[in-house]
């Protein structure tokens, strides 16, 4: 896109807002969710250690899979000595929201170069996608919304290497990381964003579905539970939508209050 | 050796879940039922994480009593989510309420 080549442009905060500005704005947006992320990134540290993974592999875990939930539940699963193959169809299915994630940002962004694309790519989180989806959905002209991507990105991306190194240390001086509440950081989290994904009646039949299945669920090996949960949640929402076509019409990207409301 | 097939294993199936389907959209649209049910999964897998955790807090026993400061603190954080829609807020409400009511049953 040109609007990288425009490299010694005047900035012009006036009509739009310059690259840094968006950066700067994405890396302000980010915030409040790096604060969950803190403690749930030292726990990963510490957690990955005292399961069995060596420091390293902790390190390259974040460093290279960067997606916190999947690592977390990796940890459990390395503890309980599960076969590689079934940590590495969880981690499939747990990720897969990132799919969606990436389907609804992939339209703002069909313009952007490759060099632009992949690292952004790989940098979708879930913090990132709900502060950014947000972003792109605002409809002013700017045509740097990829730098508030990059800001909002670059501040996940390092607070998390961050954030394991320092629970790989700690480790060791938090012996017990639930007496603190500290194993709750992630839970709470999920239940904030959870509210922005639930906004109509088929998306919350999807959500009970899914809990309801989680919970029976719960005593089959390997955390099997959790993906049986997931795809009979997926199938109940489908269903429900296919009944109530009126529903099936939303854009995926239009992620609004007023649905909520009516459900209220 | 396993951990590194697992750490390979895991980053190919997550760079498989976002890179591609980023690039392909842009230039040839998902199946309309494949972007159906996509539309479910963050709700489903979030959902799926969310429950056990909260009602099987410590041990392989369910729990579902005002004993179980993490299903009180869920319960809580949950309507605070809905009606502001604030991740931080809902954070900070979630963990205090959770250390609160915990100190709380210790008295008692």
């Amino acid at each position: 896109m040109n609007a990288s080549l425009q490299q010694n442009s005047a900035p012009s905060q006036a009509i739009a807002p310059s690259r840094r500005t968006e950066f700067w704005n994405g890396f302000k947006d980010t915030f409040p969710l790096v604060v969950g992320a803190v403690p749930f990134g030292i726990i990963f540290g510490a957690l990955a250690v005292t399961s069995g993974i060596t420091a390293g592999g902790a390190l390259a875990m974040s460093a290279f899979v960067y997606a916190g939930a999947s690592q977390f539940i990796a940890a459990g699963l390395v503890s309980n000595a599960a076969p590689v193959l079934i940590i590495v169809l969880t981690t499939f299915v747990v990720n897969l929201r990132h799919a969606l994630y990436a389907a609804s940002l992939a339209p703002h962004m069909k313009h952007l170069p490759q060099r632009w694309l992949a690292p952004l790519g790989f940098w979708l989180t879930d913090e990132s996608f709900v502060v950014v989806i947000a972003r792109y959905t605002k409809t002013d002209p700017s045509p740097f919304k990829h730098w508030y991507f990059l800001g909002s990105a670059v501040f996940m991306y390092s607070n998390w290497q961050l954030c394991t190194l320092i629970g790989i240390v700690a480790g060791q001086a938090i012996p017990n990381p639930s007496a603190w509440g500290l194993d709750f950081a992630l839970v709470v989290t999920f239940i904030g964003m959870l509210a922005s994904f639930v906004r109509n009646r088929a998306t919350l039949i999807a959500s009970v579905v899914a809990g309801i299945v989680a919970v029976l669920a719960h005593g089959l090996p390997n955390q099997m539970g959790l993906l049986v949960a997931a795809v009979l949640g997926i199938v109940a929402g489908v269903i429900t939508e296919s009944l109530n076509p009126d529903e099936a019409l939303k854009p995926i990207d239009k992620i609004t209050s007023a649905d909520a409301e009516a459900l209220s | 050796m396993n951990e590194i097939l697992m750490i390979i294993g895991m980053t190919l199936v997550t760079i498989a879940v976002r890179y591609p389907v980023l690039v392909l959209v842009g230039k040839i649209p998902l199946p309309p039922a494949v972007v159906r049910a996509l539309k479910f999964v963050p709700t489903a897998v979030l959902t799926a994480i969310i429950t056990p955790a909260v009602l099987y807090p410590r041990s392989s026993q369910i729990e579902l009593g005002i004993t179980n400061e993490y299903l009180i603190a869920a319960v809580l954080s949950s309507l605070v989510a809905w009606r502001t829609r604030n991740v931080l807020v809902t954070i900070v409400v979630g963990m205090a309420s959770l250390l609160a009511w915990r100190w709380l049953m210790s008295v008692l």
